[in-house]
This record gives structure tokens, sequence and C-alpha cells, in this order.
């Protein structure tokens, strides 16, 4: 048994069954609460800030919003999935069976895709009924929300490892996932900064994930959008690594 | 030669400032029904989880019928099923959801599914198939911890504490089903402090103390191996309970209201010695009975802090 196929889809499918029986939580909650800051800011803003030379700040807000929804929901599924097993114990069920680290950290990075997917998905159709936005590029849209929320998927790996207690997950996400995500231009083009905070802004690596992203709606974008590809690949594998590297250790799981 | 079903090889596992296991080695035939005895932390569950691939060994082999724990764990792991101790569960899923998933890990689909309803009949869960496992009572949720270990036919089933804290009923049925299991060919390992069920049980027992294997042999061999018998005096004993403690206390199994059980050791001249003792205290000859131990009266001694005389 070189891979362990039929169990790592189960354990896929197991983790995607779990996020949609809850899916109130884990679905609805999230897009509805995105609905609103595209509410709240779209109305506040949309006749006051002019970006990209003549594009409304609706269809800028849109891809910014969809990105940071799908990012911390794909965080939050496999962050909290993992914590709440190792916290009830029944996180033995998966370690008692023939499923490899690798095979383990694919199920769950993939679950959290498909959640970040769904939620991104549940965004934008609800924004469609109340915005007029562009699609530029399907293919580059499709590629930027597979790897974000295969990166913050992988960085829920890392933290549903390290964490003891929702506390500690609570950390991670208050104080290293939302500043990332509020400080990658969200709600703003960073050409709209000083220099300093433009230059700060070039070292998140969220900001990469966003601006691809809104170049697949808009055709524009801060920086070109390959080196955002480039960036956004190179994360995702760098976290990869960190999270393969830590479930083969056994750090706070198998020691 | 036959593979054994376990096999420990100097085994040693070190928490931050605790050595919770010192170097344990012992195997466990294909067949057997195997003991594994000793107080709490022990080290028993830390060795069960060296098993399983819950938890690394800092040092030493493990071996599930032939196959290293570690190196060649996809093979080790489908051929052992461990019923943990807590009664863990996903309180998403239902029973028959639960059943499906964990034979999923193991590469079995829907082939496996005649398998999983023959466990539900066998250990009564067909009714509760439907049910989400947090409405299920401790009792239920035991029987499901054990068809999960089931679930893909593994050679060697090990019960980490089984019958802690069920009722009797349970207990009975949990243990006739487990002698079903080793009538079918399949090995069992199993941690209990129902000694007495141990005793009767198992083929051999183990007893681990403070992360070292203290004893491992054949329930009648420990006992005949034991340096001491018991000597059950029925005599009300005479002169004060001062003097009773002076001499005698130390070799004081258990006492109560009509008897006073004492350790009296197999040598001769140490015999004669406390009987001697007895005598001063009033007791006659008639009074006194000589038994062999039981083994919970071993495991006591063996893993009793003082050392007796």
């Amino acid at each position: 048994m070189s891979f362990n196929i039929y169990g790592c889809w189960t354990l896929f499918k197991k983790e995607v069954v779990r996020f949609m029986k809850v899916f109130i939580q884990t679905i609805l909650a999230p897009t509805v609460s995105t609905m609103l800051y595209l509410l709240v800011f779209g109305v506040v803003f949309e006749d006051a800030v002019v970006i990209y030379g003549g594009q409304s700040y609706s269809s800028f807000l849109i891809p910014g919003l969809v990105m940071m929804a799908m990012t911390q929901n794909a965080f939050a599924n496999s962050s909290s999935s993992i914590l709440q097993s190792k916290m009830n114990g029944n996180i033995v069920f998966v370690m008692l069976a023939p499923i490899s680290v690798f095979e383990f950290y694919l199920a769950f990075v993939m679950a959290a895709i498909v959640r970040g997917l769904v939620v991104g998905v549940g965004v934008l159709l609800i924004a469609a009924l109340l915005v007029d936005f562009e699609v530029y590029s399907i293919g580059l849209i499709l590629l930027f929300a597979i790897v974000s929320s295969g990166v913050m998927g992988a960085m829920g790996v890392i933290a549903g490892i390290s964490a003891d207690k929702y506390d500690h997950l609570s950390a991670f996400q208050n104080f290293i996932i939302l500043p990332l995500t509020f400080l990658s231009g969200v709600f703003y083009s960073i050409q709209n900064l000083p220099p300093f905070w433009q230059e700060v802004s070039s070292y998140n690596p969220v900001f990469y994930l966003i601006d691809g992203f809104r170049h697949g709606f808009l055709g524009v974008s801060d920086v070109d959008y390959q080196q955002s590809v480039v960036v956004a690949l190179l994360f995702f594998i760098l976290l990869s690594i960190l999270s393969i590297f830590m479930l083969h250790s056994g750090y706070k799981m198998r020691e | 030669m036959t593979t054994s079903a376990i096999e420990l090889l100097d085994v040693k596992k070190r928490y931050k400032n605790t050595e919770a296991l010192q170097g344990v080695s012992f195997s466990v035939e294909q067949g057997e029904f195997f003991g594994l005895l000793g107080p709490n932390g022990a080290g028993k569950s830390t060795l069960i989880n060296i098993m399983g691939g819950l938890v690394n060994a800092t040092s030493g082999v493990v071996k599930v019928m032939g196959h290293d724990v570690v190196r060649d764990y996809r093979m080790s792991r489908s051929k052992i099923g461990v019923v943990p101790q807590e009664l863990v569960y996903d309180p998403f899923f239902s029973v028959w959801e639960m059943l499906v998933i964990q034979s999923g890990y193991f590469g079995l689909g829907r082939e496996n599914h005649g398998w999983i309803n023959e466990l539900l009949e066998t250990l009564k869960l067909s009714d509760k198939r439907d049910e989400n496992l947090h409405n299920l009572s401790g009792g239920m949720k035991r029987r499901v911890l054990i068809a999960q270990a089931l679930v893909h036919r593994p050679s060697v089933v090990v019960l980490d504490e089984p019958t802690a804290g069920v009722d009797v009923e349970l207990r009975r049925a949990l243990w006739e089903f487990a002698n079903r299991l080793h009538s079918e060919g399949h090995t069992i390992l199993l941690t209990t402090h129902y000694l007495e069920e141990a005793e009767s049980m198992c083929d051999r027992i183990a007893i681990l103390n403070k992360g070292s294997c203290i004893a491992l042999d054949g329930k009648d061999r420990l006992i005949e191996k034991s340096s001491w018998r018991v000597a059950v005096v029925t005599d009300k004993l005479a002169g004060s309970e001062d003097l009773f403690s002076a001499a005698l206390s130390s070799a004081v199994v258990s006492r109560s209201r009509n008897s006073t059980q004492l350790r009296i050791s197999r040598d001769e001249a140490a015999a004669k010695n406390m009987l001697q003792k007895l005598s001063s205290l009033g007791v006659s000859d008639d009074k006194i009975q000589l038994r062999e131990p039981t083994l919970e009266e071993i495991f006591l001694t063996m893993t009793a802090d003082k050392v007796i005389v």
C-alpha cells in the first residue's frame, strides 16, 4: 500500500461532511457577515473612492472580500477540526489507521479548500444579486481561489497541531491571520498608501493572494499577477513542507 | 518459527521529566490471551499507544505480527485493533457513519459493509445504527469503540481497560465477546484492574511497575514462583494490638473481623519463625490454614512501594 488513496479520500470526505453538517455556522454565517462588509463599505465609499482610474469601489471590494472569506474559512476548517479532535480525543481513530502524514495533510488541506470555495461561491452569488462586477479570467480566479485556500488550510493544519486549546487558536487567528488579511489590500489599493507602507505591504504574502485574485476579476492589479502567482505558490509549498514536517515529527500528536 | 503477535525489544519512553518506560521487552504469541497488569501510571497505556502507533517510543523496537510499528506502520496498524481506555467519539457522526469512516481509513469500501452489519449485530448495536454517538450511553459508546477497533478484522486486539466504569451486565457481555474473539483465533492483549478476570481469562500475564516489566509468566507459574504463601488465621489474635503490630503487621495481606491473612515464607526456617510468633500471640495451630496466594495478592505485593520481607 504505497498510497492509501481510499483512506485519504475517506478522511477528506469526512472533513467535508463534518462542516456541511453545521453549514449554518461554517457556510451561511461567514457568507452573511461578508455581505455585511460589502453593504456597509460598498455603500459608504462607492462614490467617494475611485480605483485604478475608473473602477467602481464595489467591483474592487468584492474580490478582496471573497478572498478574505475564503482564506479565513479555509484556516478555520483545518485548524478547528484538528484541535477539536485532539481535545475530544477522537483524533486517535485517524492515528490508529494506516494513513500517512502526507495523506493526513492532503485530506485536511483539500477539505479546507472545498470549504473556502463553497464560502467564496456563496459570497459571489449573493454579491451578483446586489452589484455588477466583471470577470477577466476564470482560470486566474480559480487558481488563486484554490492556492489561497490551500495556503490557509495548511496554516490551519500547523495551528491545529500546535494549539492545545481554543485560546491558542484564537490568538493565531487574531494576531496573525486577521492583521495579515486586513493589511493586505482587501479594502484599499496599496497604491494609495505612503511609500513606506507600500514597502511593508510587499512583505505580506496575503497581499499577493488578494491582488492576484483581484486581477482575475478586474484585469488590473497593484503588482504583476505573475509575481503574485509565484509568491502564492511558494507560500503554499513552504507552509505545506512545514505542516508535513510537523506531522512527521509527531509534534504534539504522537509525543 | 511462528512470528510473534507482538514483539517488544527494550522499549523506552521518556517524557520531559519522567521515564514512562524503562526498557520493556517481551513477546505475545499468536492466539494468546495476554494480560498486561500494573498500577495506575505503570506505563501500560503508553506501551499500548506505542503498539498502535499513537505514541512514538524514545527508543526500542515494537513489532505487530512481524511488522515494525514505525518503519512498516501501514501493515502493523492493519494488523492491530486498539480499544482505547477513554470513551472517545466524534460528535458529528452516527454509529453507522463512524464505522463506515473507520473502515474507509483502512482502505475498505462497500465490500466491508456486511462485516460492519455483523459487528453491529454481535455487539447489539443494530437499533442504534443511526443514532448520533453523542446520544449514546457510556456502555453503548464502549461497544462502538470495540466495533471501530474490529472494523478492519485485525488479528491482534488490544483492550485497554475495557470494563472500567461499565455495569455488571455489560462487563459480562464484554468478557464473553473477548472470549469469543479469542476462540476465533484472535490474539488478545488485555489491561484491567479486575485481577480476578485477568486470572480467569489470561494465558500469560506481564506485570508492569514504574515503567519496568517486573514479572512475566503463566498465571500458575507466577503463583508457584512467589516466595510466600498465605496463612489464614481464624483464631482471635491474643495479645495487645501493639504487640501484634510489632510482630506481624509487615506480613499482613488483609484483616477482617473473623480472620487475618498473613504472608508466610516458603522457606522452612522463616515459616517456622512466623508460626512461633503466632503461637506467642496465643494462636493455636489448628486455627491456621495455609493456602496459595491469589494473583491479586501477588500483584499487590510486587507493586507495593515498600519492599516486603
